[in-house]
């Protein structure tokens, strides 16, 4: 994992100082709530439905326990003992109190966490594969580029005030976990066939209330030629993109006003003139890399008798093995995916006890590296078999044991109404009750694959637009309805859903994602998971008979 | 005389302003002067030829590359923010410096706040109309902030990447 050094310290100590001062100014008066808007948002605070949210960066998802356990701390001194993990593998306290703000950036701060660019029209988190390191499929470590661009970012003098906000994934596998696709860039790490390391980059995929899947508009760009690149990506698009309509700021719309070939025709000739002066330096990009070296793994055989052993003597364990362990590049080890969706509980919150919790383990059995994945679950990525059914019975008894990852009950889900101000509609009780539905594990493993997303409004937080059943949270004269679209996917095979028909009533939807898991289950082919019926089938069997139940 | 904030030696110092900014519709008072590109475009050969000091007003929507060849003219280059939010002006005052290798001022006008001092003087500023009324002291507190920086900038201050590769 990549180590601050003095120079990342002392930058984060300095913004924390400088934040310290602006809310002192604010309690005292000199300046209004209206100019200290700008600011607190810059450092990822914003005022909520019931109290001021902070939203802590996770860079590309990767956290060490020491990190987890002052999470954890937080929550429980500033919050109410738990957190939030969101779509953005950013961590959320919903009940901050002004004045204790500074020092919770102040505590983050000692463990090189921070809040910068968690807000606001500037380039924000990067997502990257929380399976970095430890699959076998990738072909570059997607951290090194993801930390670059990290500190490229950060405070960026010319693209801090950009239209719109914008978000990177980073990719280097052909699964693609990131949604690189529906991201304002997404970089994927490419080979060219004489070796060279390079990315296909992908530039105005978005969600919202327009959303697209973004084209290609670079097949091969030599990795190091990557930061000039962006300069000139990012030029274009704060010069041009628009600013009249915040809704419609965002590159999609300027990549999709000029068409992607024009779009990338501007860039290219900005690239031109950028030149490579503008580049990282290859000496800063290999000490980058160097903290990402391969761990140290023991020389194990592929088999383990003791994780043999304690599947066939504890079922529950065999289950969680079957959905949540994934496949390691090493022999001997496994990928421990923890779900944060227990039934019955809001998506992607823990507490800070099952923080603690996943941080011992990490430190434990996992080699210090905890990861957070766009789905709202955490990952141990390098657990040996024969320690996982320890792993296991610890999570289970800190209630961390869902085995549901992937499953219909692994719902995506923003905060909704319960405490966003932007909400039309509830989005977890939705997810809980869907959730509640499907709780026979039997059920949920027969339907497979199938991800459900909820978001609460348009503007599409939980990624409904890429749901294999996506689900919008609308008003419809003050009562909250539910508008379904189906065949979304957010993986390499992106696609925005289609709509299924009129929005639904709170109390119809469980019955109708029932219904349309029936339709699957009957007209399913051979080894196809949900969204390929979909694909092969179209939506009419689905409209027919979740409208047909209204008649 | 009005008053600015400037960088002389390294220093942000309160100076006398020469100028007088002068819209396009308002009669072209004596001494130096700020004006619009259209009105430069119109009028400014005639006044540089008269021997006073001008300057250009960049709006946000407007191209810097129009006035790539009539630089080595200008005193000043007046780049404007509307809203402090609109971000066009930074990528303005970057090409200034950066591409077409402006050495005279590049003043930053309009909502122009002392939170934004430290990416305005990145980006190549070197005078600044506060609209917050902040004093030379703490504008130099804002954009000094910060002991380092990760990018390459205007103001040349030694990135994170060089500073790792020198210790």
């Amino acid at each position: 994992m990549y180590q601050y050094d003095t120079i990342d310290r002392e930058f984060l100590a300095d913004r924390a100082a400088e934040f310290k001062e602006q809310v002192e100014r604010r309690l005292a008066g000199e300046i209004t709530e209206d100019q200290f808007k700008a600011l607190r948002l810059r450092n990822g605070l914003y005022l909520q439905l019931h109290a001021y949210m902070l939203r802590v960066a996770i860079p590309y998802g990767s956290l060490n326990a020491t990190q987890l356990r002052k999470l954890a701390d937080i929550g429980r001194k500033y919050d109410k003992g738990y957190g939030h993990f969101t779509t953005r593998t950013n961590l959320q306290f919903h009940w901050i109190k002004l004045r204790e703000a500074p020092s919770i950036l102040e505590e983050l701060a000692t463990v090189d966490l921070h809040a910068i660019q968690t807000s606001g029209n500037c380039i924000r988190n990067v997502t990257s594969d929380p399976y970095a390191g430890a699959t076998a499929e990738e072909i570059d470590d997607p951290r090194v580029w993801s930390e670059a661009i990290r500190q490229w970012s950060m405070l960026h003098p010319e693209f801090s005030h950009l239209p719109r906000k914008f978000k990177f994934a980073v990719t280097a596998a052909p699964k693609d976990r990131t949604a690189a696709r529906v991201h304002d860039i997404g970089l994927v790490v490419r080979r060219a066939r004489d070796g060279t390391m390079g990315f296909e980059v992908i530039v105005g995929g978005g969600m919202g209330r327009t959303p697209y899947v973004g084209p290609t508009i670079k097949e091969f760009l030599p990795a190091n030629r990557l930061f000039s690149y962006l300069d000139a990506t990012l030029r274009v698009y704060n010069r041009h993109g628009r600013r009249d309509n915040s809704y419609k700021a965002r590159i999609k719309i300027l990549v999709a006003a000029l068409g992607r070939e024009e779009f990338a025709r501007q860039v290219e000739e900005e690239w031109e003139k950028v030149g490579p002066n503008a580049d990282m330096p290859d000496l800063e990009i290999a000490r980058i890399r160097a903290a990402f070296a391969p761990k140290t793994f023991d020389t194990l055989v592929n088999r383990s008798e003791a994780f043999e052993t304690a599947k066939a003597a504890d079922p529950a364990f065999a289950r969680f093995a079957r959905n949540n362990l994934k496949p390691h590049k090493r022999p001997g080890y496994t990928i421990v995916e923890i779900s944060l969706k227990g039934i019955g509980d809001t998506p992607g919150d823990a507490t800070s006890d099952q923080m603690d919790v996943v941080a011992d383990l990490g430190e434990r059995y996992g080699q210090n590296d905890i990861r957070i994945t766009h789905e709202q679950n955490l990952v141990l990525p390098h657990v040996k078999l024969d320690d996982a059914h320890a792993v296991f019975q610890a999570l289970a008894a800190a209630g961390l044991a869902t085995p549901n990852i992937n499953l219909i009950t692994d719902i995506i889900a923003c905060p909704g109404l319960d405490y966003c101000a932007l909400a039309n509609a509830r989005a977890i009780p939705i997810a809980q009750d869907i959730a509640h539905r499907f709780a026979d594990q039997d059920r949920a493993e027969l339907v497979g694959e199938l991800k459900i997303k909820i978001s609460g409004c348009i503007n599409a937080c939980g990624h409904h637009h890429v749901g294999h059943i996506g689900i919008l949270g609308v008003d419809k004269k003050g009562e909250e309805f539910y508008q379904l679209t189906l065949g979304g996917s957010g993986a390499e095979d992106a696609e925005v859903g289609k709509m299924l028909g009129p929005a639904l009533p709170a109390d119809r939807v469980t019955d109708a994602i029932d219904t349309i898991v029936e339709v699957y289950l009957r007209e399913r082919a051979e080894g196809e998971r949900f969204l390929d019926t979909f694909r092969r089938t179209g939506v009419a069997p689905f409209k027919e008979a979740v409208y047909a139940e209204a008649h | 005389m009005p008053k600015l904030i400037r960088i002389e030696g390294g220093q942000f110092v309160s100076a006398d302003d020469p100028f007088t900014h002068v819209a396009d519709d308002e009669g072209m008072p004596p001494g130096d002067v700020i004006i619009s590109l259209t009105r430069f475009s119109a009028e400014g050969d005639a006044l540089i030829s008269q021997g006073r000091a001008v300057g250009v007003r960049i709006e946000p929507d407007e191209e810097v590359e129009a006035l790539a060849y009539d630089l080595p003219k200008l005193a000043v280059v007046a780049v404007a923010f509307p809203k402090y939010r609109d971000g066009r002006g930074f990528s303005t005052a970057h090409l200034l410096r950066e591409r077409f290798g402006f050495t005279g001022e590049v003043r930053a006008v309009g909502e122009v706040l002392r939170e934004e001092a430290n990416f305005l003087t990145r980006c190549g500023c070197d005078s600044f109309e506060a609209a917050d009324g902040s004093s030379p002291a703490q504008w130099a507190h804002a954009a000094n902030r910060h002991r380092h920086v990760y990018q390459r900038a205007p103001d040349g201050r030694t990135p994170a990447f060089t500073e790792r590769a020198e210790s």
